[in-house]
């Protein structure tokens, strides 16, 4: 059973590093404009930044 | 927050000459302008100063910048996120531009002074979006919310990471698992649990602490109790090295319960969302003219007696009596008529509507906190509190339930000690393992969920729950209260029929293009050929006029066009002339929705008795309710007398639905027990209705009743559901044949059964 000693700990980091991604994203407001970002993804950020150098 | 005065243009006061605003001519008399064209021009000017209220909104950051929060109105698509962003990126001083399309907000960031806000604010509204003032007391239930996901997740990984460990401790038995690695197990366990619990359980314990203080109690106690008696008998077993180790149970159970009570608070913010968008009107500017200056004055600090400026497109900021000029008024927000009026000096003109053909000088009759619009909203904030009385089903559950549970649990320790005579700890042991098993995991999802699925599938349907309990109140009605206009007709004219000729209403169709008349818009929309290109001007109450080929064409009122009187003057026409002989007579009506016939039949044939209540004329009204079916009408009622009708028909000992649209429907929607309008309705009135429903149709109110009705049925079920668990796990815990694995199994059983009884709701036909 010794393999436990490693097992969950590796199970238990991996989770936690997971939770802290999350609140990470929820810290950044990733969540506060769904819709807005559905449609972003169309955008040509490529063209923005020839338009306006700034 | 000083207004700035802005000197434009200057009076001869002191003599008897006065200059024009404008241009600085004399005028004939004591008039402000010499022409009006210059009245036009300088009202436009003042529309541009009227930038000045956004920088008197900012906030100024710790480094010396300023953010501005506006609401945004007419963002649809990614180009018109990336057309705003990028305008005012452009812009060399702006550190951050960004457009929440979901809240439809644009918060702007720059270095720099204060006054900036004016000209980025100018920008977005030159692109053609319009830009509101926001009531900043959004952030609350944001917050809230953001509290229970991170609660969630913290909860979720706890679980998750613990039912690993736990899947260990029931799946071996003490043959093939030692006691320290047993022990190690429980360690573990207690060290994941406790601050998850301490973390995750702060939304229930805060909620019980309260209540508690104040005496009562909800489910929130017995959660909280059950929550920290599994820890705390845990941590005991642990010590003593014993097997009723129940920190899995304890930290599932907020898991689940907080999906719950966060898609509850999600339901519940949504609906919360719109609710200051109107009185955000009023927290605008208005252009002041005193002693020949204009200055900016925000709306709340308009005095009795001051004469304001109110420019085409506006909305008229207070109430008040015309003082000069004549124009029409789209009067829609007070009456829910689309037809504007024609308003000329001396008539008055109400907060809130909207000037729509030529610029108005205002004398403010009424400060804006007595104006017409904020008695309604005040009127609807009284109805508002009668109606806070009523008590959803999950709470009258909890009401019944907490006291039986603890009882129960008193009785399983005194059963123990005095009838079997155990030891003491062992009977604590199983009365808390009967509080722990009956915790109610099963009632605090049984609403959410289908909840949450009915507001689904009623979306894609069109229909949009705005209050949590909107499902539950629509299954109480027995009455259904419609409004007129914008609810059982569509709520902008179309043109009925017409004598024209394909030439003359070419000619017609050309002149109404340019005006923002909903008559003419509807002549436009049923003209589908190619127009001539004309420039009419608009004579403000009268109508449009052009010259073609040398001759005088006039798209207006029957009298202005040399109409021959025939004393109907209800009807929406306009008439065509050219050199001042009538041509062609155009007639238009506000079309019934497609479906209204068959949805007050159908609502009708589900045992409901059906009112119209219109702010009409009674035969309009009376036609309509012939048309439809309806048998109870009532014509030319105003918003008190709405309000009025309602608790009439509550003193008879009905339960009324009130579906309406204008803002003078929302005192009765709220006095009603549930209240529906159309999307197309005014924002307040939106936003005082429980539902919402899309589109041309009339039917969705009828799926919502349907939808309605199937879940709360589902709900009942779910409550039995769970007590019918509560049945079988109590005696097993009281007799002591509780064990974790028991008490795991049960509990996510019930919570389990709970879920896929409400998925029934996606297999049911229909939406």
């Amino acid at each position: 059973m010794d393999i436990l000693l490693y097992l969950i700990p590796i199970a238990l980091t991996l989770g936690l590093v997971g939770l802290a991604g999350f609140l990470w994203t929820l810290r950044h407001n990733q969540y506060d404009d769904l819709e807005g970002a559905a449609h972003r993804i169309l955008l040509d950020d490529d063209e923005d930044e020839m338009s306006h150098p700034n | 927050m000083a207004t700035e005065a802005v000197s434009t243009g200057k009076t001869g006061s002191c003599c008897e000459v006065t200059l024009c605003k404008q241009c600085g001519t004399e005028t004939s008399g004591k008039a402000d302008f010499c022409c009006p064209g210059c009245e036009a021009a300088f009202a436009a000017a003042s529309i541009l100063e009227n930038q000045a209220a956004y920088s008197l909104l900012a906030h100024d950051n710790e480094d010396g910048s300023y953010t501005l929060s506006l609401g945004v109105e007419g963002i649809h698509c990614a180009s018109c996120i990336r057309l705003i962003e990028n305008a005012l990126a452009a812009e060399p001083d702006v550190s951050g531009a960004r457009v929440n399309m979901s809240t439809e907000r644009l918060t702007v960031t720059w270095a720099g002074a204060r006054e900036r806000g004016d000209v980025l604010g100018g920008i977005v509204t030159k692109l053609g979006y319009k830009l509101h003032a926001l009531n900043d007391n959004e952030s609350a239930s944001h917050s809230q919310e953001r509290t229970l996901l991170r609660a969630i997740a913290v909860s979720g990984f706890a679980a998750a990471n613990m039912m690993l460990i736990s899947i260990g401790l029931w799946s071996t038995g003490a043959e093939t698992m030692g006691v320290a690695t047993k022990e190690l197990f429980h360690w573990i366990s207690a060290l994941i649990a406790l601050p998850t619990v301490i973390y995750a359980g702060q939304p229930f314990f805060r909620s019980a602490y309260a209540v508690l203080k104040e005496k009562h109690t909800n489910m929130d106690v017995p959660i909280s109790l059950a929550v920290i008696l599994a820890c705390v008998m845990s941590v005991s077993e642990t010590l003593r090295h014993g097997d009723h180790v129940y920190f899995d149970s304890a930290v599932m159970l907020l898991f689940f319960l907080l999906i719950g009570r966060y898609l509850d608070a999600r339901a519940k913010g949504k609906a919360r969302e719109s609710a200051s968008k109107l009185l955000s009107r009023l927290l605008g500017v208005a252009t002041v003219l005193e002693d020949g200056k204009v200055t900016q004055v925000p709306i709340k600090e308009l005095r009795q007696g001051v004469l304001v400026l109110v420019a085409t497109g506006e909305s008229i900021p207070a109430d008040g009596i015309v003082e000069r000029g004549a124009s029409a008024v789209d009067m829609s927000l007070i009456t829910g008529e689309t037809v504007p009026e024609a308003v000329k000096e001396g008539s008055d003109v109400f907060a809130g509507t909207v000037n729509l053909s030529a610029p108005l000088q205002v004398r403010v009759s009424k400060a804006s906190e007595k104006s017409l619009l904020s008695e309604i909203v005040k009127l609807m904030e009284t109805s508002e509190q009668g109606r806070a009385k009523y008590v959803r089903l999950a709470d009258k559950a909890a009401r019944l339930y907490t006291p039986v549970v603890h009882a129960m649990g008193a009785l399983t320790f005194l059963g123990w000690w005095l009838l079997v005579s155990a030891p003491w700890q062992e009977s604590l042991l199983h009365a808390v393992t009967v509080l722990i098993i009956t915790c109610p995991c099963a009632l605090g999802l049984a609403v959410p969920v289908v909840q949450v699925l009915a507001s689904g599938k009623l979306m894609r349907a069109g229909v949009l729950l705005k209050s949590g309990d909107a499902l539950e109140k629509l299954t109480g009605i027995d009455t259904v209260v419609f409004d007129k206009t914008g609810t059982l007709t569509v709520g902008h004219p179309e043109l009925k029929q017409h004598d024209a000729g394909q030439d003359d209403f070419a000619l017609a169709a050309s002149l109404a293009a340019h005006s923002k008349h909903p008559l003419a818009r509807a002549l436009r929309d049923a003209f589908g050929g190619t127009v001539h290109s004309l420039e009419p001007v608009e004579v403000p109450g009268h109508g449009m006029e052009a010259s073609l080929d040398g001759k005088t064409v006039r798209l207006g009122s029957r009298a202005w066009c040399g109409g021959a009187p025939d004393g109907d003057d209800a009807v929406l026409e306009l008439w065509l002339a050219v050199d001042g002989e009538p041509k062609a007579r155009f007639q238009f009506a506000d079309q019934l929705r497609t479906d209204a016939r068959e949805t007050v039949a159908a609502l009708k044939a589900r045992g409901l008795e059906i009112h119209l209540l219109s702010g009409d004329r009674a035969p309009v009204a009376k036609e309509i309710g012939a048309a439809l079916g309806i048998d109870h009408v009532r014509a030319e009622v105003k918003p008190a007398g709405k309000c009025d009708y309602l608790a009439a028909l509550k003193q008879k000992g009905r339960t009324v639905m009130m579906v309406g649209d204008g803002l003078n429907d929302a005192p009765a929607l709220s006095a009603a027990a549930v209240s529906m309008s159309p999307s197309s309705a005014m924002d307040i009135t939106q936003n005082t209705a429980d539902v919402v429903f899309q589109g041309d149709q009339l039917a969705p109110v009828l799926v919502a009743y349907d939808h309605a009705v199937f879940s709360t049925r589902l709900v009942k079920q779910n409550f039995a559901l769970a007590a019918i668990y509560n049945v079988i796990a109590i005696p097993a815990a009281v007799l002591g044949y509780v064990t974790p694995l028991v008490a795991a199994v049960a509990m996510s059983g019930s919570s389990l059964v709970v879920i896929l009884n409400a998925f029934r709701l996606n297999l049911r036909k229909n939406g």
